[in-house]
C-alpha cells in the first residue's frame, strides 16, 4: 500500500505538466477569441488553410 | 466563392455605389499605414480593421477568404465579437488604399475614424488572459483535492496512514489558489478597508480566509484534513461568475470619445494641388477643402464659399448656421451647401468639439457600482455574519472554551455569500445577453439594475419620438432617375426644412453641380442641373411661375421642371412609433417630460398625445437639458432619460440611465448606458418591465443562497460541521442558485415579451 505515495506524486506530476500545457496555451493567445472559432466550425469544407498552404507550395 | 450564398440565404448588405476611387488615396500617404498595421517588414504588412457590418457566419467565411479575390491578400482572421478583422497583405502589389477599397466595395466598409489610430492593440490581451490562467489553476486544484478527499468523504478507516499525506498534498494544491486565483480578493479586502468602500468582494474575502486558515490549522495539528475542496471550489465557481458576467459585454466598446466621431482624412490644399492628408497631420494655417457632407475637422477661418453648417451633432440646434469668408467656424459643423474652404487656426485635439467632451458631466465618475445591489447585499451580509460569529463565538466560551474558536470560523465559513455575489452576475448577464439579440445593448448590468428603479422618464423629441428627418412623400406624375437626381440636387443646395427633407439623406444625395441657383425666402429655389430648370417651391409661387394650370394643395410643396409642373411633395415629421400608446404604458406610475431643442411650434400636438401631466419643454441647449436632469434628481428622482445621443449626450450622462437611440448600432453616443436601435422604441415599457422583474429574480436568488446558509449554520452552530457536509453543501448551493437565477431569467423574459426574437443576430 504505501507505494500509493509514489502513485499518486508521479500523477500529481503528470497533471501538473497539463496545467503547464493550459498556461502555455493562454499566454500564447489561444483563449483571447472564443466566440468565432465556433462559428467558424459550421463551414464544413473549404478551409482557408488548406487552401492558402496549397498555395505556399506553389 | 459561391459559397457565400450556400451559407446566407438572405445576405443583408448591400452597397449603395461603389466608392470613388481616390476615397482612400490619404491612407497610402506618410506613415499611416505604418501606424495603423500591428506589424510591418519589407514584404507584408498586418493590420486590424474594425468592420462593424460583418453579422453573419457568411461574413466570417467571406472576410477569411478574401485571398482568393486577391493574391497579394494572405491568411485572414476575424474576431466576430469584437467585430475585427486581422490581416496580412504585401503592400508592394497591393498598397493599403487598394485593400480599404476592396472591402468596402464588398459591403465592409472599416471604421476608420480618428479614435481608431488611438486605439489600444491590446485589448483583451492581459486582462482576459489572467482571469482564464487564475480560473484554471482554481479548476485544476480543485478537481485534485476532491479526489484526494474521497477518503474522508467516505469516512473510511484504513486512510490514518494516509491522511497527514493528503492534508498536506491538499495544503499545497490550494497554496496556488489561495495567492493567485483568489488575489483579487484580497486586494478588494484590502483597498475596501482602506477607502471605507465595501463591496460583496469584502465578506467573500473573510470567508475564503476563514475556510484556508481553519483547513490549514486542522493538517498542521494533524485533526483532520481540512475542507480545501471547498475553498478551491468556492473560488473556481466565484471566479467563472466573473468570467460569464465578462462575456456579455465584449460586443460593443462603450469607450469612444469625440475621435470617434472625426473622419481620418481631410482635403489639404497646397501649391502643388489637392492632396488627401491623415487628419493627425493638419497644422495650423493649413488650407484645407471641405465638401458638402463633410465635417469641418478643427476650428478654422472661412476663406472662401458659403459656408452652411450643420451643428445639430455639437449644439443641438436643427436650422443651419450660415457663415461669410472672414468668419470663424467651430469645428464639429457639418457642411451643407457647395465645397468651402478653410484655413486652419487649432489643431484637432484643442478645438470646440474637444471642450465640449470635457464638460464636467463627463468626467463625473459613476457611483453606482459600489452602491449596486450586490454591494448592498454584501455590506448587510458582512455586518450580520461578523455579529452572530462573535455572538456564537463569545456564548460557546462560557461552556466550552476549546470549541469557541472552531465555531467562530465554522460559522465565517458557512455564512459565506458566495451564491450570494453569483446570483446577481448570472441573472443580470443572462439578461444582458437576452436583450443583446434583440438590438438593445446595455453596457453593464447596473444599467439594468438602474432600469428597474426608474421614476421619471424624458424622451428627447427630435430622433426618439420623430425620425431624425422629416419624410416627403411625392405625388403626380413619374419622374426618370435624371429628374430625380436633378431635384435632390437643387434641393440640397437649401438649407430649408423641406429642402432638407426632399433632398433626402445626406448619403445619398447626387454631386451633380448646380448652376444659377437661386432662394427666394418664403417662395421656393431654383437651380438648373445639366441643362434641366428645376423649381421647387410653395403652392403659390408654382402656380405663379408655371404655364399651365396647377393644382398644388394649401401647404404641400410643388416642383416643376423645365416651366412644367410635375407634381408636389408632401412633408411628413414621420413618427417612429405609436406615441399616445408608448407614453400611457410608460407612464404607469411614472412622470413623463418631453425636452426639445426646437421651438415650440407643436406643442399643442405633443401636449394631446403626451397627456396634461407632462412636462414639456422647449428651445433647450444641452446644457439646459443636462441641468434640467441634475434638478429632477435633486428632487428625488430616478431619471431615464432618451436621446439620439448626438446633442444631448451631458443629460444622458447626467441621468440614472441614459439610452441613446439610433438607426444602426455602429455609430452611436459614448455618453449613454443603452444603446437601443430605433426600431426597438415602443417596446420600451416592455424593457422596463422586464428590468424590474429581472431584479425580482435576483433577489428570490439571494434568498434561495441564504436558505443554504441556514442549513449550513445549523450544523456549524452545533460544531458538526463535517469536510463531508461542507463539501456537498458548496456546490450544491452554487449551481443550484446559479441554475435558478438563469432559467428565472428566461421565464421571467419570455414572460414580458422578449423571447427568440425575430431577426436573429449571432451576438
Amino acid at each position: 500500500m504505501s507505494v500509493l505515495f509514489l502513485l499518486i506524486l508521479a500523477s500529481l506530476a503528470v497533471a501538473l505538466l497539463f496545467l503547464g500545457a493550459f498556461w502555455w496555451s493562454v499566454r500564447s493567445g489561444q483563449f483571447d477569441d472564443t466566440s468565432t472559432p465556433p462559428l467558424r466550425m459550421l463551414s464544413e469544407e473549404d478551409h482557408a488553410g488548406e487552401e492558402l498552404e496549397k498555395r505556399k507550395e506553389l | 466563392m459561391g459559397r457565400f450564398y450556400a451559407l446566407e440565404k438572405q445576405p443583408g448588405i448591400r452597397v449603395a455605389a461603389p466608392p470613388a476611387p481616390d476615397r482612400f488615396a490619404f491612407l497610402d500617404a506618410g506613415t499611416l499605414r505604418e501606424t495603423l498595421a500591428d506589424y510591418a517588414d519589407a514584404r507584408s504588412t498586418r493590420v486590424t480593421l474594425r468592420i462593424p457590418s460583418m453579422h453573419c457566419l457568411a461574413c466570417v467565411w467571406l472576410l477569411e477568404n478574401l485571398f482568393r479575390m486577391n493574391p497579394a491578400i494572405g491568411p485572414a482572421r476575424v474576431d466576430f465579437t469584437r467585430r475585427t478583422l486581422t490581416l496580412s497583405f504585401d503592400h508592394n502589389q497591393l498598397p493599403f488604399s487598394g485593400l480599404v477599397h476592396l472591402l468596402t466595395a464588398l459591403g465592409y466598409e472599416p471604421d476608420l475614424n480618428l479614435g481608431v489610430l488611438r486605439e489600444d492593440k491590446t485589448r483583451g490581451a492581459p486582462a482576459d488572459r489572467g482571469l482564464w490562467l487564475r480560473i484554471g489553476t482554481a479548476g485544476f486544484a480543485f478537481g485534485n483535492i476532491m479526489l484526494l478527499s474521497i477518503p474522508s468523504y467516505l469516512g473510511m478507516k484504513e486512510s490514518e496512514l494516509f491522511r497527514p499525506f493528503f492534508g498536506w498534498l491538499s495544503l499545497g494544491l490550494a497554496l496556488p489558489v489561495l495567492l493567485f486565483s483568489a488575489s483579487s480578493y484580497w486586494r478588494a479586502a484590502v483597498l475596501g478597508v482602506r477607502r471605507r468602500m465595501l463591496t460583496i468582494d469584502f465578506p467573500i474575502a473573510i470567508g475564503l480566509a476563514a475556510l484556508f486558515g481553519q483547513s490549514a490549522f486542522d493538517v498542521a495539528t494533524g485533526t483532520g484534513v481540512g475542507y480545501f475542496d471547498s475553498f478551491a471550489g468556492l473560488v473556481f465557481f466565484l471566479l467563472c461568475g466573473r468570467w460569464f458576467q465578462q462575456k456579455s459585454f465584449e460586443w460593443l466598446s462603450f469607450d469612444r470619445d469625440y475621435r470617434a466621431y472625426f473622419p481620418l482624412s481631410v482635403t489639404r490644399l497646397t501649391a502643388t494641388g489637392a492632396q488627401a492628408i491623415s487628419i493627425t497631420e493638419l497644422k495650423i494655417g493649413d488650407r484645407i477643402r471641405v465638401r458638402h457632407g463633410e465635417l469641418v475637422p478643427a476650428d478654422a477661418r472661412l476663406l472662401s464659399g458659403t459656408a452652411q453648417l450643420d451643428y445639430s451633432f455639437v449644439t443641438g440646434e436643427a436650422v443651419p448656421v450660415e457663415r461669410q469668408p472672414g468668419n470663424l467656424l467651430h469645428a464639429g459643423g457639418r457642411q451643407l451647401g457647395s465645397a468651402i474652404e478653410l484655413e486652419t487656426i487649432k489643431e484637432t485635439s484643442r478645438s470646440y468639439l474637444a471642450s465640449l467632451w470635457d464638460h464636467e458631466a463627463f468626467r463625473k465618475p459613476r457611483e453606482f457600482t459600489l452602491n449596486n445591489l450586490t454591494n448592498r447585499a454584501g455590506r448587510w451580509f458582512t455586518a450580520a455574519v461578523l455579529l452572530l460569529s462573535l455572538g456564537a463565538a463569545t456564548w460557546w466560551f462560557a461552556y466550552d472554551a476549546k470549541l469557541a474558536p472552531r465555531v467562530f470560523t465554522s460559522i465565517l465559513i458557512v455564512a459565506c455569500p458566495c451564491a450570494l455575489a453569483l446570483a446577481a452576475p448570472f441573472a443580470l448577464g443572462a439578461a444582458v445577453r437576452l436583450l443583446a439579440r434583440h438590438h438593445i445593448y446595455l453596457k453593464n448590468t447596473d444599467a439594468l439594475e438602474a432600469l428597474a428603479h426608474v421614476d421619471t422618464v424624458v424622451l428627447d423629441k427630435t430622433g426618439t419620438l420623430t425620425r431624425a428627418r422629416p419624410t416627403a412623400n411625392y405625388t403626380g406624375e413619374s419622374l426618370t432617375e435624371a429628374e430625380w437626381h436633378a431635384i435632390r440636387a437643387v434641393a440640397s443646395q437649401s438649407t430649408h426644412p423641406v429642402s432638407r427633407a426632399i433632398a433626402g439623406p445626406d448619403s445619398a444625395i447626387p454631386q451633380a453641380p448646380v448652376a444659377n441657383f437661386t432662394e427666394i425666402e418664403g417662395r421656393g429655389v431654383r437651380g438648373i442641373v445639366d441643362g434641366t430648370v428645376v423649381t421647387i417651391g410653395s403652392a403659390k409661387w408654382i402656380a405663379e411661375n408655371s404655364r399651365a394650370p396647377v393644382t398644388v394643395p394649401d401647404g404641400a410643396t410643388g416642383v416643376t421642371i423645365d416651366g412644367q409642373f410635375r407634381g408636389y411633395f408632401n412633408i411628413v415629421s414621420e413618427l417612429r412609433t405609436d406615441v399616445s400608446r408608448l407614453v400611457e404604458a410608460l407612464g404607469k406610475g411614472r412622470k413623463i417630460a418631453l425636452f426639445s431643442g426646437d421651438q415650440d411650434t407643436e406643442r399643442s400636438r405633443y401636449e394631446g398625445w403626451l397627456g396634461p401631466d407632462a412636462d414639456l419643454r422647449f428651445s433647450l441647449k444641452p446644457t439646459d437639458k443636462l441641468e434640467a436632469v441634475r434638478s429632477f434628481q435633486q428632487g428625488g428622482r430616478r431619471v431615464m432619460m432618451i436621446g439620439d445621443g448626438l446633442n444631448d449626450a451631458g443629460a444622458l450622462r447626467q441621468s440614472d440611465v441614459g439610452i441613446a437611440v439610433t438607426e444602426q448600432a455602429s455609430s452611436f453616443s459614448p455618453a449613454s448606458d443603452v444603446i437601443m436601435e430605433a426600431d426597438q422604441v415602443e417596446r420600451l415599457p416592455k424593457l422596463l418591465r422586464f428590468a424590474r422583474y429581472t431584479i425580482t429574480v435576483v433577489y428570490v436568488s439571494f434568498g434561495l443562497s441564504l436558505l443554504y446558509n441556514v442549513v449550513g449554520l445549523t450544523f456549524a452552530a452545533r460544531g458538526a460541521l463535517s469536510p463531508m457536509v461542507s463539501a456537498i453543501l458548496m456546490p450544491v448551493s452554487s449551481f443550484s442558485v446559479v441554475a435558478f437565477a438563469l432559467l428565472a431569467t428566461r421565464a421571467v423574459a419570455a414572460r414580458t415579451g422578449w423571447g427568440t426574437p425575430r431577426r436573429e443576430v449571432l451576438a
